[in-house]
């Protein structure tokens, strides 16, 4: 199979449903002559023109409120915000307009919309470009959130977003966009939501990896294989809807559970994660439910700083190992 | 003065303008006694005194056009041809209501009509009509989208990047201010150092016009000549139409903020008596031809109201139903 980088996964989706849809366009701060300050939107204005490709002033509120009212009526909107951090920006229209058109018309808003952003720590950007905001919106009913982590997923699961009825928070991470692999090139490949990635199997424990903490758990299962440890490493993909049936089945196998985020570790994704299977996966834990994510403090600038408090491979060792599988 | 009313206005429009808002009058009144009456459990925002900017501007509009409204918004949404039996409905938190009984009054809608809902959030619709504005205009439609909002969602951050998105997009889109003089319970003075908030138009690169909101006629007429520009590419208009708040911001409010005195000298300038004067003065209807459209207000909010109390309520289930477009298990649980 071809191989493609994360960014032009993402940018090969939108591409096809532009050109298999009029009704799909992306509109954001810089996505058209400058082509995304990723470079994600490479090429897009110049295939698709201004009209479809809508470089848009420094707006949040606006962005996202335009792409609701296109949305509703009849359009199906890209709507790109530069870093997540800033969909605070645009709370109000994300918390209480997107989220909840659907749900408050009693069904008859249709919300086709997806809300790309870029997500994560890419080096010294400071705490106002570095946030994984993801878990901000868990507590949202009426979006769905998907953190995808390879650029087959990054693809797939963009084009079941820009096919379906929903609004959906795309969780972009900056660090993966320059990340290869596999894509097919069946204009209809799709990743359905709601279903995790068993990425590698094992029997010892589980590591629930959600976006860059994927390639680093995988790196730190090569490390546990050599000392012996099996490690089961699963990518839930979306949060919102959530496969809560693999992880318990995993869960079931292992009895050990570590989960890795970068998002910071109170109230993260992982604090949601390890709350289900506690509740309904307890008989099966042989010990404490751990989490590796960022410390609670604001990611700083300085990379000896930022390095302390972002999550790593090491990290996920240190779980893994704690749990001192071979020493029983 | 007849034939120079009906030269100008088809008679039929002059009729619907005043069935319209007294139906608009009658629906917030019945609204009001039904809430104390505890069929309806929610806080109500009425418009008394505000008919003729909702009725004049939503009747300049046509069809296919798209209205986002605010929490004041009975009146926009039976200005742009809402029915009461299902807006009374919703209010009592039943079943049949417009929302299935999960919206209530801030959040009412009905995409048929064009009606892209009321909004709890003051200034919240404006981004979302300007969306509506530019996917008309990506599409050739020939549509155009009104964003009504009091005079306190100036003040919000969504006013001024809608504008001027508007602006930049030239998008045919209205800007429609209703200015009853107080944003919640502090007046305009204290909020904007502008008198007069249609200047506030320039800033974005369109035209902000004043009207006396209290004339439907005047009001209808700058809605016509907003709307023939937006559709024929000229792009935005901001329409500040000055109004008067005649209750509370919501039923309960003690108003502690102005005096009785002030209510009363602006219910001497209520929109509805005032164009009933001039319908009968110039001849184009009588008495009796008026009697009787208020009678059939009458009957209809009568029926509204019956229709309210007797629907079902939701099963509490329902409230898990609806949240998405599709149904997995890993999304409500």
């Amino acid at each position: 199979m071809r191989e493609l980088s994360f960014s032009e996964a993402i940018r090969e989706a939108m591409a096809e449903e532009m050109r298999r849809d009029p009704t799909v366009f992306l509109m954001g701060e810089d996505v058209g002559v400058f082509n995304g300050v990723w470079g994600v939107s490479q090429g897009m204005y110049d295939e698709f023109g201004g009209e479809r490709v809508r470089d848009t002033p420094i707006s949040e509120i606006s962005i996202i409120g335009n792409a609701l009212g296109a949305a509703m009526t009849g359009m199906r909107p890209v709507a790109e915000i530069m870093f997540s951090d800033f969909l605070m920006c645009a709370g109000d229209q994300i918390a209480n307009q997107v989220a909840k058109a659907r749900f408050m018309s009693g069904g008859k808003a249709n919300v086709p919309l997806t809300i790309r952003v870029t997500t994560g720590a890419p080096g010294s950007a400071g705490a106002q470009h570095s946030q994984s905001s993801e878990s901000w919106f868990l507590n949202i009913p009426g979006v769905k959130i998907v953190v995808p982590s390879t650029p087959a997923d990054a693809k797939g699961l963009l084009k079941t977003a820009l096919r379906g009825e929903d609004p959906v928070l795309f969780f972009e991470h900056k660090m993966l966009y320059a990340s290869k692999g596999p894509v097919p090139e069946d204009p209809d490949f799709m990743v359905p939501f709601g279903k995790a990635a068993v990425v590698r199997e094992g029997k010892d424990v589980t590591i629930i990896a959600l976006s860059i903490m994927l390639p680093k758990a995988l790196e730190a299962a090569e490390e546990l294989a050599k000392e012996g440890i099996q490690a089961e490493v699963i990518d839930p993909r979306t949060l919102v809807p959530f496969d809560k049936d693999t992880l318990i089945q995993s869960v079931a196998k292992t009895g050990r559970v570590v989960i890795a985020h970068e998002a910071h570790k109170r109230g993260g994704p992982g604090s949601e994660i390890a709350a289900v299977l506690a509740e309904e996966a307890v008989e099966y834990l042989d010990g404490p439910i751990l989490r590796v994510a960022a410390k609670n403090v604001p990611l700083p600038y300085s990379p000896d700083l930022e390095n302390y408090v972002l999550p790593g491979k090491q990290d996920i060792l240190a779980a893994v190992r704690s749990f001192k599988i071979h020493s029983k | 003065m007849t034939e120079k009313m009906t030269e100008k206005y088809a008679i039929d429009l002059l009729a619907e303008m005043f069935r319209r808002m007294n139906l608009v009058r009658e629906f917030e009144l019945r609204a009001i006694a039904e809430r104390r009456g505890g069929l309806i459990p929610g806080f109500i925002h009425s418009c008394v005194g505000q008919e003729a900017t909702a009725v004049g501007a939503c009747l300049a509009l046509q069809p296919g056009d798209a209205i986002t409204s605010t929490h004041r918004g009975h009146g926009h949404l039976i200005g742009k041809g809402g029915d009461p039996k299902y807006m009374m409905a919703e209010l009592a938190a039943r079943s049949p209501g417009y929302c299935l009984g999960r919206g209530g009054s801030l959040h009412i809608s009905d995409y048929d009509l064009g009606i892209l809902g009321a909004n709890g959030i003051v200034a919240g619709g404006i981004p979302i009509a300007v969306g509506a504005a530019l996917s008309f205009a990506m599409r050739k439609q020939p549509n155009i989208a009104l964003a009504f909002f009091g005079d306190g969602a100036t003040n919000e951050g969504a006013f001024h990047e809608a504008a001027n998105q508007a602006g930049v997009w030239k998008l045919p889109v209205i800007f429609f201010c209703e200015n009853n003089l107080y944003g919640e319970g502090t007046p305009q003075h204290k909020q904007a150092a502008v008198k007069d908030l249609a200047v506030r138009a320039s800033s974005y690169g369109f035209e902000g016009v004043i009207v006396d909101g209290n004339d439907i006629l005047a009001v209808y007429d700058a809605t016509l000549a907003a709307a023939e520009r937006a559709r024929s590419g000229g792009g935005p208009t901001m329409i500040e139409a000055k109004t008067y708040r005649q209750r509370g911001h919501y039923e309960g409010d003690p108003q502690v903020y102005r005096t009785p005195e002030e209510i009363e000298a602006w219910k001497g300038k209520d929109p509805i008596p005032s164009f009933r004067r001039r319908l009968v003065e110039t001849g184009v209807f009588t008495d009796a031809d008026l009697e009787e459209m208020e009678g059939s207000v009458f009957k209809q909010l009568d029926e509204a109201v019956a229709f309210a109390a007797a629907a079902p309520r939701p099963e509490p289930g329902d409230a898990l139903a609806g949240v998405y477009a599709d149904v997995h298990d890993g999304l409500v649980f």
